[in-house]
């Protein structure tokens, strides 16, 4: 217990270092935070117009897909402002940056975590929010305290999702010493599909997306539970089955350092 | 105590010619070689020593040094820095371990260098007690005063150099590995950092291996020097016999060393300055160095 208090003590100190260092590049800060905001909302316009045209996308209305949106969205956001610094992982190999990390008596994963806060980011949470309020607005949930705890749910499985992906991401430049731009289908890919339910892709997207990386575990499930679709209330639960995915990644991770220190650069 | 016992470790390296043609060969199959860093290194070094670690560029500097400090693993051998294996127990071990990279700051680059101490003391866990003792010493021998305020990005590379020497000795690691330190320095801050780490060697019997292509850094600290060329230990012994291997140039090697002093009272009476006496000798020690170097190549 001692050494967990230590490390999250030890996490916020380095996150502050960094909120320290982002306040010395102001005008950069405010540029990439209108510049995210523009670009998501573009996003949200393209959604808006799609159903200005043809109000409903197989069964779905506005109201519902702007709900699964906001939630993704949301998702996406957290985990990129407290998980991106997996995604500058593999500079920092390259760079022999790693290096450091491996000289200090900490967690590598922490200080990985540690090395970025996208506090810019909270354009598009706030975004999100406004989605979300809209799109409760104009659907008929009736609201149970089963369906308060889906959302919760859908917002840590699906921070944590993302999270574990940007950590598979980073865990391959151990091997290949530089990120794969591939990867970035399953994250900002997914993102963009992420908007609209999976189920509107058809059967084979649902597939993959289950199975291969589980979306459809904090979207297209606790979402038909949330939307009244379905009888079976355990599919509020199912974002829990994140964690399945997360040990995977860890493991893959796990590997990459133990390859790292064998080979290096 | 510090023990390598018949250490190798080799890399396997991608190889293609130059030319878009090749890259996008690459892209298909690559082609990999294996390079032997180290092959059958050995020795023993006691607590509160100084050592020069030198050799050419791509001789296995860097590779010792990671090994070392428990970055890399080797392929096989064995390794012991006070009863651990360095990438077997990385986290303790880096505990009692400091490193300075000449070439990379260990500092965070946008806020002030006061901060970045904190955050170590954080890391290693050093008590406040322990921090503010190290930090008062540190700050005296470096004359840090007026830097701890200064974003790191804003500090000349002589006082970065000196800061950084300070944040890899704030946990007081009994065993300091210093790579190339006074590269890129001024004269002064050279001289101020030689200082400091003759005066932390005295005090706290703190441990140095010293890599560096700088052959003054080597004479003015280290007693003992270990050469190595093309992953093998080639000399492990004083900076006399380092002159004894290069052989040649003969009637200079008598300059050195012990000698030194009296060879410099000789040449001032011929109305030399000392100044100039110095940057002689300094030179032909780089001179016999390349030569040892050039024969390196041969062998």
């Amino acid at each position: 217990m001692n050494t967990l208090y230590k490390n999250i003590s030890l996490y916020f100190h380095y996150i502050s270092i960094v909120l320290r260092s982002v306040m010395q590049y102001k005008t950069s800060f405010f540029l990439t935070v209108a510049g995210r905001f523009l670009v998501s909302f573009n996003g949200i316009l393209g959604v808006y117009f799609i159903f200005a045209r043809f109000h409903q996308v197989r069964n779905y209305g506005l109201g519902e897909v702007f709900l699964c949106y906001a939630v993704i969205q949301m998702d996406f956001a957290l985990a990129e402002c407290f998980a991106g610094g997996f995604l500058r992982f593999p500079g920092m190999i390259r760079r022999g940056e790693f290096d450091r990390i491996l000289l200090r008596p900490c967690s590598a994963v922490l200080q990985i975590l540690g090395s970025q806060f996208e506090i810019s980011r909270i354009g598009l949470i706030i975004q999100a929010v406004l989605m979300f309020g809209y799109g409760m607005a104009v659907s008929p949930i009736a609201w149970t305290p089963g369906r308060v705890a889906a959302v919760v749910l859908m917002l840590l499985g699906g921070t944590l999702l993302f999270s574990a992906v940007f950590m598979l991401e980073a865990a391959v430049s151990f091997f290949t010493l530089e990120g794969l731009e591939a990867a970035n289908i399953l994250t900002y890919g997914a993102q963009e599909h992420g908007k609209y339910p999976i189920d509107i892709y058809g059967g084979r997207m649902m597939k993959i997306c289950t199975y291969m990386i589980p979306y459809t575990l904090i979207q297209y499930y606790p979402l038909q539970y949330l939307l009244g679709r379905t009888q079976r209330w355990y599919y509020g639960l199912y974002p829990l089955g994140v964690v399945l995915f997360l040990t995977v990644c860890v493991g893959v991770w796990r590997l990459g350092m133990h390859n790292y220190q064998s080979a290096g650069s | 105590m510090i023990t390598m016992e018949h250490v190798y470790k080799s890399y396997r390296v991608a190889k293609r010619n130059a030319g878009m043609k090749e890259a996008c060969k690459a892209l298909l199959r690559r082609e990999t070689q294996t390079v032997q860093a180290l092959s059958d290194i050995s020795f023993a070094i006691a607590d509160g020593e100084m050592v020069g670690y030198i050799g050419p560029n791509g001789a296995g500097k860097s590779s010792t040094i990671k090994i070392l400090s428990g970055i890399l693993t080797p392929d096989s051998g064995s390794c012991l820095i006070d009863g651990r294996v360095p990438w077997k127990d990385r986290r303790e071990h880096v505990r009692q371990i400091g490193v300075v990279f000449g070439q990379r700051s260990q500092l965070w680059w946008d806020v002030p260098v006061l901060d970045s101490f904190e955050l170590l003391k954080d890391i290693y866990s050093i008590s406040q007690y322990d921090y503010q003792h190290n930090l008062e010493e540190l700050t005296q021998l470096l004359h840090l005063q007026e830097l701890l305020k200064i974003p790191v990005r804003q500090l000349s590379l002589g006082q970065r150099m000196r800061c950084e020497l300070a944040a890899s000795l704030l946990h007081s690691p009994r065993v300091l590995f210093l790579d190339e330190p006074t590269i890129g320095l001024d004269a002064v801050s050279k001289l101020a950092v030689r200082e400091f780490i003759q005066r932390l060697n005295a005090a706290h019997k703190t441990t140095v291996i010293l890599t560096t292509h700088d052959m003054q850094d080597i004479e003015a600290l280290t007693k003992r020097i270990i050469l190595i060329g093309k992953g093998r230990v080639l000399l492990d012994g004083t900076l006399e016999d380092m002159c004894l291997l290069a052989g040649k140039p003969q009637s200079e090697e008598s300059r050195f060393g012990t000698k030194k002093h009296e060879s410099m009272a000789f040449r001032q009476n011929a109305d030399k300055t000392e100044a100039e006496d110095d940057t002689a000798s300094e030179n032909d020690l780089d001179r016999i160095v390349a030569s040892l170097y050039q024969k390196l190549e041969i062998l």
